[in-house]
């Protein structure tokens, strides 16, 4: 049958006579773009993480990978976007393999959308989806409810507003590697200023045929000022109400204790 | 849900297709508007041996926008022209910055009306307890702010009140005010009133003497501010922009404005 689907007109209306509201759409704080150039793709995101008006993390990863010529910006549901696109980056994987072939970003954003469609939104993934595969340069939205636009240039998030201005401003067709990058840095600080949602660093990601370059903090308009004054305490400022201290020998009685002989193992730490 | 389960059997038709679309169940709709709106923004006062500062952020919010980064929140009260050249009372008001506004004219004309009359400037004892019955007067309609008020008192000795959006108050050695008050007051709690902070060495247990509260000096109290302010913008998404102090002294009122981060 050809022509629009109808069939749940009349369900709709009946339910919304009975006083079911109509489905509201949100969208939480942050700001996530992408920019396709003659030559590959550049997404960028802000680092900040809130839950209401606190902010939870200053410098969080809203950059994922999913496969090394795809990768994703994720708004919305911080905890959705992190498993919806291990999830599918691990999906794209095993196709991969199983095929023998380079994944592709338009099967990445379909296993996207259909992932959210079937949970009806109830998914908070907003994501932009950009790649580089052997079919060319790509770059997606994805919603939450699971509809996708293809776009030379796209924003989403609460910052999305402020990042499209800077784009329908200045963007124009056949830039260059440095003016997408230039320009998605420009999208997200204009977010980071003007939206309470998104804020502190600039992270960018580049991706070609390739290779793909992830630039973490590209811009660092945020740092935290020097404390004026030092409040380091004197030793003994905080009252001890009780001390009791247990010798190896003493907790031997409750546990097994092994003497191990010191190496130079050292446990892998960020410098 | 019975509502979508579309078996008449077990629950009879849940929806008829001759049913208009109505916009509530029992066809009576009520009508809402919400005359509040939250502007975001954080205050503190501090008050000293011989002076007291009012400080506020600058920032103007309405959910996840930025309305101006310059709003200021502290105010002159009660000085003789519309300049306030010669005020002798600081008020800061944050939370519904049109309420804040509307209290600001208030107290400024009534204080103005007490120098006409009396020939005198108000007292800040009095005028503190003004405030409150201004407050409580729309005790059903509120003005929907968090008021602090600063002031040198008759002995010249630094002074701050703090009050409720419906008029309780009470003098205090120092406050923090709005968005950001939760993360300033321990803060502050610790760093004036030296809370939970004991003298090293003094004895054991609870035995131990509690640090003994000593007024601060003013320039320790601008940097204490400017430190709780520039955490608070760290932490506080509607506070930001710009950071206005006022000291107030025996000799008038001084204003500093200092940058806080803008994101």
């Amino acid at each position: 049958m050809p022509g629009f689907d109808f069939s749940n007109y009349n369900r709709n209306a009946a339910l919304h006579a009975r006083g079911v509201p109509l489905p509201k759409a949100t969208s939480t704080g942050t700001t996530i773009v992408g920019c396709i150039y003659d030559g590959g793709v550049v997404i960028a995101a802000d680092t900040r993480a809130t839950s209401g008006p606190i902010v939870a993390d200053k410098n969080c990863e809203k950059l994922h990978y999913i496969s090394p010529q795809i990768w994703c910006a994720g708004a919305g549901t911080a905890a959705d976007t992190e498993f919806t696109t291990a999830l599918i980056s691990s999906q794209l994987e095993l196709h991969s393999l199983s095929t023998g072939r380079k994944p592709r970003v338009v099967t990445c954003m379909t296993l996207l959308k259909q992932h959210l469609f079937r949970y009806q939104g109830h998914i908070g993934a907003y994501l932009v989806v950009a790649g580089v595969d052997p079919t060319g340069t790509h770059l997606f939205t994805v919603h939450a409810h699971g509809s996708t636009d293809k776009l030379p240039y796209v924003t989403m998030g609460s910052g999305s507003l402020a990042a499209m201005s800077v784009f329908e401003s200045k963007w124009k067709p056949n830039c260059t590697k440095e003016e997408a990058m230039s320009l998605c840095s420009q999208a997200i600080q204009a977010g980071i200023f003007n939206d309470l949602g998104s804020g502190s660093n600039v992270d960018l990601a580049v991706i070609t045929a390739d290779k793909t370059t992830l630039h973490r903090g590209f811009v660092k308009p945020n740092e935290r000022s020097q404390k004026l004054k030092n409040y380091k305490f004197k030793r003994g400022t905080t009252a001890v109400l009780n001390e009791k201290i247990i010798t190896k020998d003493d907790i031997g009685k409750y546990v097994s204790v092994h003497e191990l002989e010191a190496t130079e193992e050292r446990m892998d730490i960020d410098p | 849900m019975a509502m979508f389960s579309q078996n008449p059997v077990l629950n009879g038709p849940n929806y008829s297709f001759a049913e208009v679309p109505k916009d509530s169940v029992d066809g009576l709709r009520e009508h809402r508007f919400n005359p509040y709106t939250d502007n975001g923004g954080s205050t503190l006062a501090i008050a000293g041996a011989d002076f007291a500062i009012v400080a506020g952020d600058t920032r103007l919010t309405a959910g996840y926008s930025i309305n101006t980064r310059y709003a200021p929140k502290i105010f002159k009260i009660g000085g003789s022209t519309s300049s306030q050249d010669d005020a002798n009372i600081l008020l800061s008001v944050v939370g519904f910055a049109a309420d804040g506004e509307a209290l600001k004219e208030r107290l400024d004309a009534v204080c103005k009306m007490y120098r006409y009359r009396h020939g005198k400037a108000m007292s800040i004892s009095a005028c503190a307890k003004r405030l409150s019955t201004i407050l409580y007067q729309k005790r059903f309609f509120p003005y929907y702010v968090h008021a602090i008020l600063g002031g040198i008192d008759e002995d010249g000795t630094g002074a701050v009140y703090s009050y409720d959006p419906v008029g309780s108050y009470e003098r205090e050695q120092c406050r923090a005010g709005g968005a950001a008050a939760s993360l300033i007051m321990p803060f502050l709690d610790n760093q004036v009133n030296f809370k939970n902070q004991y003298i090293p060495g003094s004895g054991v247990g609870h035995e131990l003497q509690e640090r003994e509260r000593v007024p601060l000096p003013r320039n320790d109290v601008e940097v204490l501010v400017k430190d709780a302010f520039d955490s608070a913008v760290e932490r506080h998404i509607e506070v930001g922009d710009g950071l206005q102090m006022m000291i107030i002294t025996k000799d008038g009122i001084e204003e500093r404005l200092l940058p806080l981060k803008r994101d």
